[in-house]
């Protein structure tokens, strides 16, 4: 790797541990990269075109709003609805950047991939490695670098694959896009709280349905999420 | 759907990119902090129940309700995000292949 790089090797950590950061950075690079095929294929099937698809994962690059920016166009819902929901679910990552800015101290153009490779893995792995900042950083920027590499690579391969089929739905691609977004919301049902909110969420999603426009729904269950921050917010 | 595409992208950028230039006692609230961890269980719950049985403004069960499923219990058994998602395509094609739903 050349000096500019931000994922060289830095001084004071061992080799071991810049060894097996870098061995965990492509593990979560090679599993998230499958789960580009099912975005590249979810969306193109939703109706986006394969440089749509590709240009929401190099430049959005953020899973769970890509899915749902697709997911709400695809099922008729505006584009203003589509881009409020994934902005949304995007609002995590402003708060890890928060967390990872004074570890991270990244100045200039490091900033500014910094900023783009902010999301749940490369933050998670960061703050895994927090007891040593450089070993931290070098995480954060391992597996940002291996992530978006293999993320954009699946979402390539998916989205070119699923351009040949002529009928998606015979495929049973429709059913995908939900059990793409069970997958994403399984991990985060941690506590009594996040079930609540979830099953409050899903409940005004369904009420909604037949009374408001396709995107609207998912947009007011946000609503639910705000009300149980206020509520909860001096509890945890 | 370019303009959803491209506005869409740069926000999610500049929300980003919000973290390392604005001061962190801005943000960094407890009430802000809960709602944050909170959003993303609320809306891919919304975007679950909606992509499953929603059809435009109908509701209605179908195929996909068997893959939801399919899903739910591949998940129980930690099966990774790929297996997931092509068990639901699965067995939602195989479904409508014996004509039990549409």
């Amino acid at each position: 790797m050349s000096n500019s790089d931000p994922a060289e090797l830095p001084s004071g950590m061992s080799p071991a541990r810049a060894r097996s950061i870098r061995a965990n950075a492509l593990g979560i690079g090679v599993a998230t990269g499958a789960y580009g095929i099912s975005f590249g294929a979810i969306s193109v099937a939703s109706g986006m075109s394969a440089w749509q698809t590709q240009t929401l994962s190099l430049v959005m690059f953020t899973g769970a709003s890509q899915f749902a920016l697709v997911g709400v166009l695809g099922a008729g819902g505006g584009a203003v609805a589509a881009v409020v929901t994934a902005w949304l679910l995007g609002a995590r990552n402003g708060l890890y950047a928060l967390h990872m800015a004074p570890i991270l101290r990244a100045r200039g153009w490091r900033r500014l991939v910094a900023a783009q490779w902010t999301i749940d893995e490369s933050t998670g792995m960061g703050i895994s490695h927090e007891d040593e900042p450089t070993a931290s950083r070098y995480a954060f920027f391992a597996t940002g670098l291996s992530v978006y590499v293999l993320w954009n690579l699946g979402t390539l391969l998916g989205a070119l694959g699923a351009s040949s089929l002529d009928d998606p739905a015979r495929f049973g691609l429709d059913a995908a896009i939900p059990a793409g977004f069970i997958a994403l919301l399984w991990p985060r049902l941690r506590d009594r709280s996040s079930w609540a909110v979830a099953a409050a969420a899903a409940v005004v999603a369904l009420a909604l349905t037949p009374v408001t426009r396709p995107g609207v729904p998912v947009l007011a269950s946000a609503l639910v999420a705000f009300g149980a921050g206020w509520l909860l917010k001096g509890r945890r | 759907m370019w303009p959803a595409v491209l506005i869409g992208s740069l926000g999610a950028y500049l929300l980003k990119l919000a973290g390392f230039l604005v001061p962190p006692r801005v943000l960094d609230r407890p009430a802000v902090r809960v709602t944050a961890g909170f959003l993303p269980v609320a809306l891919l719950a919304a975007l679950v129940v909606v992509q499953t049985f929603a059809d435009r403004q109908a509701l209605a069960i179908d195929a996909r309700l068997a893959g939801l499923a399919a899903a739910v219990i591949a998940l129980l058994l930690r099966a990774p995000f790929l297996v997931v998602v092509l068990i639901a395509a699965i067995t939602a094609a195989l479904v409508r292949a014996m004509g039990v739903a549409s």
